[in-house]
């Protein structure tokens, strides 16, 4: 099969520098000379600097990829060095898009950096898409892998390498060819928000990302070469738990609305309704309390001042039992998953303040227990927010 | 044959990876999946009783949407049925 990307005619040399670089690809036949010409000449944008796109971009930059085009908004976080390698200890607090350009500029000093310091979205896609060979897609949200999808389509068919992951689990993919299936093909529409949780929610292996990030990097290298098979209407399947790989076939919908024969998505979209993101009610002051959505909210200080001072206040944690053995305030275990048939074990004449990780999760029970005739209060920030302003020997995680 | 149960979808399933049928079609396969764990059936249809838009099941590695003879299809013991949803992580 060969693969959309053309070869430019004039391709850039390589300095004796480079050609010492990159000695052991020069001497595949199936790179070659030419091959590495090519990645010299091409540009490839790498949406997220993540965990998918740490180990993607490090080794597009050590492979010679001419152009490196970065999108991310973020800032590193503890919690992210367990997977994103392209980030140190020391990068805590900076811009992701900083800590990996000068990772990969250290890498490679013939790489060539675009940094976009920005959320991509409808306005800006195809502005910053426009002008590249390839774009991996290494975000985090359905909102974001519709619009890449879509944008690259819409840009004429810009090859997507995309990869995904949840725990232990990944897919990858290449998407919006102009003979193969695009993202939308393959699923149509995303699921409810919430359904599948995210990895803060949920967790992730840290080599996972690793494993897909490297295939999507494989893969874009393929396309630039024009060599082997791509996984154009191929979905490999990665559960690193196992270790097996599977495929299944794609196949490119004919009715696709972004890509089929009689598109009615032709131009970008907005993706959070499209995904059904709502923005969150915005929190009202009532008597001097913040409510939202009809829940009370306390903060830590006022709980632990209340909790002092006697008040009869029933704590309840909704997080899972793994989260609990982390951190907890030693209050009664309910994860929200079983509130819905568990609230009968709680006392309605008692006030409850309900928390979890972060004050999401605690708000939903909240609202549910409100429903069946409970007095509630969600602890704001959750137990996060109780480590940061109460208790700092609570384990932050 | 087994069904393939997906890490989002174990919550429904008793936290099993993988469930057992005993089927002749492709639609009694599914029939039986869901009458074992009712809780599954509204992730994986609509209420009109359509596959959602967010899951492909896929018998061996073909998507069913395109066999052509649907939910008809014989099926055996050496076969698989796997459930793939979306997933988006990346981070």
């Amino acid at each position: 099969m060969t693969t959309t990307l053309e070869t430019s005619a004039a391709l850039p040399e390589l300095s004796n520098n480079e050609i010492a670089r990159y000695s052991r690809h020069l001497i595949l036949p199936e790179v070659g000379l030419e091959g590495q010409q090519k990645l010299k000449a091409a540009k490839v944008l790498c949406v997220g600097t993540g965990g998918l796109g740490a180990p993607l971009t490090y080794y597009l930059a050590a492979a010679g990829i001419g152009t490196i085009g970065l999108v991310d908004f973020d800032v590193v976080d503890e919690s992210n060095l367990q997977r994103q390698i392209i980030h140190s200890t020391k990068d805590v607090g900076r811009p992701k898009i900083d800590s990996a350009a000068e990772k990969l500029k250290a890498l490679n000093p013939h790489l060539n950096i675009v940094k976009y310091e920005t959320m991509l979205t409808s306005a800006n896609a195809l502005e910053i898409i426009k002008g590249y060979d390839v774009v991996a897609d290494g975000t985090d949200n359905f909102q974001t892998r519709y619009l890449v999808n879509d944008a690259c389509v819409l840009s004429g068919n810009i090859p997507n390498a995309y990869g995904s992951i949840f725990r232990f689990e990944g897919q990858a993919s290449v998407f919006a060819t102009e003979e193969g299936p695009c993202y939308r093909c393959l699923y149509p529409e995303p699921p409810p928000p919430g359904l599948v949780p995210s990895c803060a929610e949920g967790g992730v292996l840290g080599i996972l990302p690793g494993l897909v990030g490297v295939i999507q990097a494989t893969e874009v290298i393929k396309l630039i070469l024009g060599k082997g098979e791509p996984l154009i209407g191929r979905l490999l399947l990665v559960d690193s738990l196992n270790m097996k790989f599977r495929e299944l076939k794609l196949r490119k919908n004919p009715d696709c609305p972004v890509c089929g024969k009689n598109p009615t998505v032709t131009e970008l979209i907005d993706y959070d309704q499209f995904c059904g993101i709502t923005p969150e009610p915005k929190a009202v002051e009532v008597n001097g309390t913040q409510v939202q959505n009809g829940i009370p909210q306390i903060s830590p200080k006022d709980l632990k001042k209340k909790l002092d001072e006697g008040a009869d206040i029933f704590v309840l944690d909704v997080r899972e039992p793994h989260e609990y053995q982390i951190a907890n305030l030693g209050a009664k275990l309910i994860p929200l998953g079983e509130v819905a048939n568990r609230y009968v074990e709680l006392d309605k004449d008692r006030e409850i303040v309900v928390h979890c990780k972060m004050g999401g999760r605690s708000q939903k029970a909240a609202e549910f227990l409100q429903q069946q005739g409970f007095k509630v209060t969600n602890l704001a920030g959750g137990i996060t927010a109780w480590s940061n302003d109460v208790d700092p020997t609570i384990a932050k995680y | 044959m087994k069904i393939h149960i997906p890490t989002p979808l174990r919550a429904y399933t008793d936290r099993q990876d993988a469930v057992s049928v005993n089927a002749a079609t492709l639609g009694e396969a599914l029939d039986e999946l869901t009458t074992k764990h009712p809780d599954l059936k509204k992730h994986l249809y609509s209420e009109e009783g359509k596959l959602r838009a967010f899951v492909n099941v896929y018998l061996n590695d073909e998507d069913i949407r395109y066999l052509p003879e649907k939910e008809s299809t014989k099926v055996g013991e050496g076969d698989a049925l796997s459930i793939i949803p979306s997933i988006a992580g990346g981070c």
